[in-house]
């Protein structure tokens, strides 16, 4: 029972976190060109 | 880099003329006016500027476009969209033009583009507000549905009493604030649906999520055994799926139609009373002000030429490429485009009341009778809501009536019938399929409005074409030289081939392959008229009858089929008739479509001899010529009236009103701004053969929706009773409802898969590659 509270916690927490890293990538328009960004990754100065 | 070049050639029409970049300094500071109009202001300085350009394809082409803004010394920032095909520069206007931000990306080899929309446009994201709240319910959905299912598995693997209560509780923390977000879509749209007093798919997702969450709170404070949050959130979870590839779908082929030209001029030049030019937004244009259109132009009013002659190219009004001459006292149409010299004209209109405007107003209207059309899915929707309703009324009577009186086990039945008979997989059966078939639509160039346009399109009887642009192309060839002397051939050819006129452009190719070329001093094109050299001593002249008329010694042709002529001066004339190319997989589109059993006609606004002409070569029997865009939207309403369902391929200004009444509508990307907006599907590699595939699909896309109905009804017809007779545990709902959804996903891919038995198939009677159509497919599977 003990491992439990430390466990879920831990496990709720990760969860949080993959949803909050999802937002912020949503918030700052990581999604708004993805063709672009498929493309961008040819470019050798950026 | 290549790549890009040829692509931009072979499937973007020409935006802009070239002559468009006038060097005038007072043309300069007219298009700095009318940029700075259609851009928005940051703050006191910088202005920020949205340019579509098509051509943009591939990471070369960003970080020229890029590169060779940022080094204006004016620009702060650009940077280009390739999915929306848009480059946004911030930039200071104190420190430079606008003007020279438009040169660089003229210079930089995209002199293809045009200015984006209105200052604030959102065109420049891929998802709209509305999108990223989906996207975010859906994420939020997600992480509840998992974490949730994760303390559920433990339940049902057997965890004791305690620890299941207190999985119990950490759920419900979990599970409420989600549905809280993550189901306002659902709950949003049943309210409006119970407002307006109807009942739509929404009103039994709201009712099966609030009541389970409910009972579930209940259920876990006072230490019961079972708790349904796991239910409702994956629920909430499949069906956000489904919304936002429904969403997804619109906006992507929104955004590619919408970020082609605009047809419209913004505004026009104004021509003070004291000379001054002054460039006003189009709204501010009355009737009587007195206006001046460039070359590369287009009008942005209704009006009559005061001075000046000009080639005004008219395709948006008669669907026609062969340009005319406008002289003062002429009337012009609000829309056409200038040509070659710049003219003065009082507005005869303003915006409001231009031809553009009624047209459009037409278009409206028209649109609204296919509004009228109901999707499969709001059809099912309302049988289903209102039976799922009774069933789980039903349910809950028996059970009080069986039970003597007990409300809780009543409840549970009923809550568990509404959980089953969810429509998780029906919420993914339309979606999913129409996205697939979306998605290889779109690998063939082809883009589609809406879901709803695959429905209607399968359900056609009839094709209807436009010809001018659709079935035949803008290029022309010479149907007939008329008098013309062997020995002056070589000199036509050296004339025709020194202009890019279409016409001069046909007579080269024409002449190009047998006739050498000689040399000719002093050749000069006058624009509006022709061609003309001096040959020994001789004036010689190629382009208008009249013109060439005035110097040979008989009178100009007089049959009106001759468009262009030529003359030495002294002899005698010879003439030129011009027909239009049958567009090159015109043939094999209508030989398809017939094959398929659709009956096919022409509409056109062309001559009756220019379309019996296409008519004999195409083998269509039903056509009509001459007609104005209200005939044709008449007749299609006729069409409808007689319960036909209709589909139309068209491309003008001229089509857009018949295009919106049509059931179904395509146009090629090629056509004016209005036939796009208008049009249902638009095809970019315009080919014609786009039509018989998208209609091939369509009716692929409706075979599998029917079979993911009857999945959804079979997998009912087995849980609604068991749900009814209260043996659906949270676990059998869990594992029904995901098994459901899975199955009803994996048959609607075989719409992507499978393509060489569906190249058969569209080949008829199973002989593969006995068409073009079906080798094309072939070869690219």
């Amino acid at each position: 029972m003990n491992h439990l509270l430390i466990l879920i916690p831990i496990a709720l927490g990760l969860g949080l976190m993959g949803l909050a890293g999802f937002v912020w990538s949503l918030r700052s328009g990581q999604y708004d060109d993805l063709d672009g960004a498929a493309e961008r990754i040819l470019q050798e100065d950026c | 880099m290549n790549y890009c070049a040829t692509q931009a050639a072979s499937d973007t029409a020409v935006l802009r003329s070239p002559d468009h970049f006038v060097s005038g300094s007072a043309d300069v500071r007219l298009r700095e006016e009318e940029l700075r109009a259609a851009s928005r202001l940051l703050d006191d300085t910088l202005m920020q500027t949205q340019f579509v350009v098509p051509d943009m394809h591939c990471a070369a082409c960003i970080s020229t476009i890029e590169s060779s803004l940022n080094s204006l010394p004016q620009v702060e920032s650009a940077r280009a969209n390739l999915t929306t095909r848009r480059v946004t520069a911030v930039w200071d206007k104190t420190k430079g033009s606008g003007v020279e931000l438009e040169r660089s990306l003229d210079t930089a080899g995209f002199s293809n583009f045009v200015q984006g929309a209105d200052a604030g446009d959102t065109g420049d994201r891929l998802l709209t507000e509305n999108g990223r709240r989906l996207l975010l319910s859906l994420a939020v959905a997600g992480f509840a549905a998992a974490n949730i299912m994760l303390l559920s598995v433990s339940v049902w693997a057997g965890a004791d009493a305690e620890t299941a209560q207190l999985f119990h509780l950490i759920s419900g923390v979990i599970a409420v604030p989600a549905v809280a977000f993550a189901g306002r879509p659902f709950f949003s749209s049943a309210m409006r649906a119970l407002f307006a007093g109807r009942l739509n798919m929404d009103v039994p997702i709201s009712l099966a999520v609030l009541l389970a969450l409910g009972m579930g709170l209940y259920e876990s404070m006072t230490g019961g055994v079972e708790a349904y949050f796991d239910a409702c959130v994956t629920l909430l979870f499949f069906l956000l799926i489904g919304r936002y590839l429904d969403h997804l779908m619109r906006e992507r082929a929104r955004g590619a139609v919408a970020s082609l030209a605009r047809l419209t001029a913004k505004g026009g030049v104004l021509i003070e009373p004291n000379g001054q030019l002054h460039y006003i937004p189009q709204g501010e244009i009355e009737t009587g002000m007195r206006l001046r259109v460039m070359p590369g132009e287009r009008f942005p009013v209704d009006g009559e030429i005061v001075s000046g002659t000009s080639d005004i190219d008219r395709s948006l009004v008669t669907g026609e490429s062969e340009s005319i001459q406008a002289k003062p006292g002429d009337r012009l149409e609000a829309g056409v485009l200038n040509l070659t010299g710049a003219v003065d004209v009082i507005a005869t209109s303003d915006a409001s009341n231009s031809f553009l405007a009624e047209v459009l107003k037409l278009m409206d209207t028209a649109q609204s009778g296919r509004a009228r059309y109901v999707r499969i899915a709001e059809r099912m929707a309302s049988i289903y809501a209102p039976a799922v309703h009774l069933l789980a009324l039903i349910t809950f009577i028996g059970w009080m009536a069986a039970s003597g009186g007990d409300w809780k086990a009543a409840l549970y039945a009923a809550i568990a019938v509404l959980i089953i008979t969810c429509p998780c997989a029906l919420g993914l059966a339309v979606p999913v399929v129409h996205v697939i078939g979306a998605m290889r639509l779109f690998r063939e160039g082809i883009l589609m409005r809406d879901g709803s346009a695959f429905e209607r399109l399968a359900e056609i009887d009839t094709v209807a074409f436009d010809k001018t642009g659709t079935l035949t192309s803008k290029a022309t060839h010479i149907a007939a030289i008329i008098d013309l002397r062997k020995d002056d051939e070589p000199l036509v050819r050296t004339l025709a081939a020194h202009s890019s006129h279409p016409a001069a452009m046909a007579i080269a190719n024409h002449l190009g392959k047998t006739v050498p070329a000689i040399r000719l001093g002093d050749i000069r094109e006058v624009p509006g008229f022709g061609i003309k050299a001096n040959y020994r001593g001789r004036k010689v002249r190629l382009g208008r009858p009249q013109w060439v008329g005035e110097i040979s010694r008989n009178a100009a042709q007089a049959d009106p089929q001759v468009t262009t002529a030529f003359a030495v001066e002294g002899a005698a004339t010879a003439g030129f008739t011009l027909a239009s190319d049958l567009a090159g997989d015109a043939a094999a589109a209508v030989d398809s479509l017939k094959r398929s059993g659709l009956a096919l006609e022409i509409l056109s606004g062309d001559r009756p001899g220019a379309v019996r002409s296409v008519v004999e070569q195409l083998g269509i029997d039903v056509w009509s010529a001459e007609m104005t865009p209200a005939a044709k939207t008449h007749h299609l309403d006729a069409m409808r009236e007689a319960g036909h369902k209709t589909a139309m391929v068209g491309d003008g200004l001229n089509d857009a009103p018949a295009l919106a009444a049509a059931h179904v509508s395509f146009a090629p990307a090629s056509a004016s701004e209005a036939g796009r907006l208008a049009a249902d599907i638009v095809y970019t590699r315009g080919s014609l053969l786009a039509v018989p595939f998208a209609y091939a699909i369509a009716k692929r896309t409706k075979v599998l929706v029917r079979q993911n109905f009857g999945l959804a009804i079979a997998y009912n017809c087995v849980a609604v009773p068991l749900a009814m007779a209260g043996l659906v545990t949270p676990l059998v709902a869990a594992i029904a409802m995901s098994a459901s959804s899975i199955v009803v996903v994996a048959n609607s891919m075989r719409l992507s898969s499978g393509g060489r038995e569906f190249a058969d198939e569209l080949a008829g009677d199973g002989q593969t590659g006995s068409t073009p159509l079906a080798r094309t497919w072939e070869a690219k599977a």
